[in-house]
């Protein structure tokens, strides 16, 4: 039997509903983080509300990793039943080690196909769950916390902690005790293997001092975490998958926040409750999916013409129409851009990590505020339901704030609410201002607000609209350090937006361990555009990869149309559930440097 | 109204903005009578603010002297309670028509009845739409034949305060532009009522239903009070004339939470910060 040890793993823990195999992982997964290791979780479920197949699909490593490798390296399974229905997204390596209970049947074809019989063990997983009157997942946690050397004394906090929480106390004497049985199975494999079976070798660090602190944080609790650190005060969502989660975490804290949260009758009640607020003088966000996004659309030309602020976060998911809800895309890009009919400039932006999502969540509002319009953050079921092991997050540095105007009772000239200014920005009265009484519109309208069909009116206020965000480009570096992610050196360079990113970041890491020198730029400003920051990052580069996570190549069209490209621009994209691995980047790295036509529109394999 | 003369009066709540309406057209009596409501009660200006959708009587709030919110065709509900639940301090109505109010803004309507936020909401009723010239609405009679529906709708019309009781509003009312001293009266008591207030006004249309100046001699005021029960004020609407007005149901129930308001803004920003620090030491692993 082969041994795994690795820098870093990747393994797969299956069963189907009730097996508690999302559990076990998420337990290991904080056993691994108490011990100093970096890594993340994500979950493969069907549609069904309860029951049905679940995997946890983990990856561990001693420096931060933020995406999926190539293959799993370890797939524990407690039984087949349901996984033939995620198997396509637990692509498996050659050396793939399998641990099964001895009475599921042999593999099914896709695992088949490719694992080694003598790589296939079979261990009375079930069995020994039910002398402990535990779960089998205990199981599959005791022996995998040993294979991992992870400390025992550990482990049992973790999972003493778990039940302590759920007020579960009766389920920890039993739980323990098949954790121990998980590890008696172990020993001898262990033992076999001059004490490594499968791991990372050496220890992450001496202890937690030295590993600096860790963050367990999943992408829509680091948006949640932004916004309220940004000012965040009022939230209203219609429920939707993955972006309800993000929701029901906000609802217990939003009061005690000195904030509100309402639970919207749809999704166009959430983005018009959110302007109703955020005109009342509160920074707003409301949080949703693709098809809440569609609805939405309405609102955000309202926010737009109206000039009040608003933060739209979009938890993308796999569309059209209601697609696949549990599963990710970056297909919302264009919808994001474009939606708004008429000239409607608003800012799009995307956080590109887990760790991200707090800061850039926070600038979206920030901006928002500042330039009184709406904001739409593209986050995806990828980022938003990875739980991530992260370094301590730094707090955001920016907060929500706008150009007011308190009082115009002294004034002789009418409040003009839409007043042409310099910048684009008009000082906002709220309600309670003495004087300033006015009434904003969806119409469009003169300075003082009043509805106008004129000429003059409508090329002023458009311009006007466009300007405030246009002023980006003029603002200096350091206001705007944050658009976008850069490093590397050479003439080829590969760029992203939003959860690719931590794929490209590393295929360009592993390009320079082969000798090949290439850029990663991941663009969090993706409206308005930054058509010189982004030359200059691109300077001197020859070729492009554009990467995206969609069928059609919405990036790369979108870069084409505002942007001034390198001559050779590859497109390597694909759509989801199977996320971008950092090797399908790499290859697309490879065969970049070696091509010689000028254009190729790549499909990632 | 007697009212000592410092005490401010109905043209003070008027902006001076000339309304889009037609002559004629009932809205100008639902903004005589919400001005003089404003004033009865003494409201200060800037704590007043006016939420509207679309539709001619969308255009109200623009020409109230307060702050107003001309939002999207059937969104005005929406917009209003998220102020009102943002704002506790403010005074919030919402105006619309009946193509705005039970037709495109309906879902909004029945939530907002149940969900009980402290707003008064004021549906212009005209039995058509008439910014977009004559096409009949939910309110317009099965046979009311226009260009879109030569025939007719010839399906029975949305009773606006049938639908209210049964989302469950806590304050039912109607009333008529063309008797705006009762309507200001209503008013009142809708913005008095600490909840959802439900007040339809019927405001004839000269121009697209010409018929409709006769409502001034057919409206039966007052004839509507209110009810001990919400079978017996369901009853009430079913039975008494269409054309018929008053307060039908009145309930005491919480209104919809709003922000709690710290005494300080140094208590909430230590209030936040303590929060924030404990959702920092949640993601320790």
């Amino acid at each position: 039997m082969t041994s795994i040890l690795r820098e870093n793993i990747s393994l797969a823990i299956a069963g189907s509903g009730g097996s508690g195999m999302l559990s076990a992982g998420e337990l290991l997964l904080r056993t691994a983080a108490r011990t100093g290791f970096y890594g993340l979780l994500t979950r493969a479920i069907g549609p069904q509300i309860r029951g049905g197949e679940s995997a946890a699909l983990l990856r561990l490593a001693h420096y931060p990793v933020e995406t999926h490798d190539d293959h799993f390296h370890l797939l524990l399974v407690a039984d087949w039943k349901n996984f033939h229905r995620f198997a396509g997204e637990i692509r498996l390596g050659e050396d793939v080690l399998v641990i099964m209970d001895e009475n599921a049947g042999d593999p099914p074809e896709p695992v088949a196909a490719v694992v080694d019989e003598k790589n296939v063990l079979r261990l009375p997983l079930h069995a020994l769950a039910k002398e402990t009157g535990s779960r089998v997942n205990m199981v599959a946690l005791g022996l995998l916390g040993a294979l991992l050397a992870l400390p025992r004394e550990t482990l049992r906090a973790v999972v003493e902690n778990f039940f302590h929480r759920k007020g579960r106390e009766q389920f920890i004497a039993p739980s323990l005790a098949a954790l121990e049985k998980g590890e008696a199975v172990a020993e001898p494999l262990l033992r076999a293997h001059g004490g490594a079976f499968v791991a990372t070798p050496g220890k992450p660090c001496r202890d937690m001092a030295d590993c600096g602190a860790r963050w367990l944080i999943s992408g829509n609790r680091a948006v949640a975490t932004g916004f309220l650190q940004a000012g965040g005060r009022f939230v209203a969502g219609y429920p939707i998958t993955p972006a309800t989660d993000m929701l029901e975490w906000l609802a217990p804290r939003m009061e005690r926040l000195g904030g509100l949260l309402v639970q919207a009758e749809d999704e166009l009640a959430a983005i018009n409750m959110v302007l109703g607020a955020s005109f009342g003088g509160l920074p707003a966000m409301t949080a949703t999916s693709g098809p809440g996004l569609s609805l939405m659309v309405e609102g955000l030309g309202l926010g737009v013409m109206a000039e009040i602020p608003a933060l739209v976060v979009d938890v993308q998911r796999i569309g059209p129409s209601t697609g696949i809800p549990t599963k990710s895309e970056q297909g919302d890009l264009q919808l994001a851009l474009c939606g708004a009919h008429g000239d409607a400039p608003h800012l799009v932006l995307a956080p590109d990590c887990v760790v991200d999502c707090v800061h850039t969540t926070a600038w979206a509002l920030h901006l928002a505020e500042r330039l009184q319009c709406p904001a739409v953050l593209l986050s995806d079921q990828k980022l938003g339901q990875m739980l991530a092991i992260t370094d301590a997050i730094p707090p955001a540095p920016w907060k929500a704030g706008r150009k007011l105007k308190d009082n115009c009772a002294e004034s002789e000239e009418p409040y003009k609410r839409y007043a042409i200014t310099e910048d684009g920005v008009s000082p906002m009265a709220l309600p309670g201002a003495p004087g300033c009484l006015h009434t904003v519109d969806g119409l469009e309208h003169d300075e003082r607000a009043l509805p106008s069909s004129q000429v003059e009116d409508h090329a002023a206020q458009l311009e006007k609209r466009h300007r405030k965000l246009a002023r980006l480009e003029e603002w200096p570096e350091e206001e705007m350090a944050h658009w976008a992610e850069a490093f590397g050196t050479g003439e080829v360079a590969v760029i992203t937006w939003g959860s690719s990113a931590g794929a490209a970041r590393e295929a360009v890491r592993m390009a320079a361990d082969e000798g090949l020198h290439a850029r990663h730029v991941s663009m969090r400003l993706l409206w308005p555009p930054q058509k010189k920051r982004l030359a200059r990052l691109l300077d001197g580069v020859e070729r492009l990869i554009v990467v995206e996570q969609n069928h059609s190549g919405q990036f790369l069209h979108y870069l084409k149309a505002h942007y001034t490209l390198p001559e050779t621009v590859v497109s390597c994209r694909c759509p989801g559930p199977r996320p971008i691995t950092p090797r399908q980047v790499l290859r697309a790295l490879r065969e970049a440097c070696a091509m010689a036509e000028p254009f190729s529109e790549r499909v990632c394999t | 109204m007697n009212r000592p003369e410092h005490a401010p009066r109905p043209a003070d709540y008027k902006s001076g903005v000339h309304p889009v309406w037609c002559p004629g057209c009932g809205d100008y009596g639902v903004l005589a009578a919400m001005t003089r409501a404003f004033a009865h009660l003494e409201l200060p200006r800037e704590r007043v603010a006016v939420v509207s959708g679309i539709g001619c009587s969308g255009r109200i709030p623009a020409y109230v002297a307060a702050y107003g919110f001309h939002g999207l065709h059937g969104r005005a509900l929406p917009v209003a309670t998220g102020l009102k639940l943002a704002r506790p301090d403010l005074t919030v109505l919402a105006a619309g028509g009946d193509g705005d109010i039970y037709s495109i803004g309906a879902a909004h309507f029945v939530h907002a009845c149940r969900r009980n936020p402290d707003i008064t909401l004021i549906v212009m009723d005209n039995r058509v739409y008439g910014m977009t010239k004559g096409q009949p609405s939910p309110t317009s009679e099965p046979d009311f034949a226009a260009a879109l529906q030569p025939e007719g709708t010839g399906v029975p019309p949305v009773d606006g305060l049938l639908l209210a009781l049964a989302s469950r509003a806590s304050f039912v009312a109607r009333g008529f532009s063309g008797q705006p001293n009762e309507l200001a009266e209503i008013i009142v008591a809708g913005i008095e009522h600490p909840g959802f207030a439900v007040i339809e006004v019927l405001s004839p249309c000269p121009t697209f239903r010409p018929e409709q100046r006769e409502w001034k001699r057919q409206v039966q005021a007052g004839l509507l009070q209110p009810a001990n029960t919400l079978e017996e004020a369901m009853a009430r609407v079913l039975t008494a004339p269409a054309l018929s007005t008053g307060i039908v149901w009145r309930e005491k129930r919480a209104p919809a939470p709003m922000m709690p308001r710290p005494d300080n803004a140094k208590e909430l920003a230590a209030m936040r910060a303590r929060e924030l620090a404990g959702i920092e030491r949640s993601f320790h692993p």
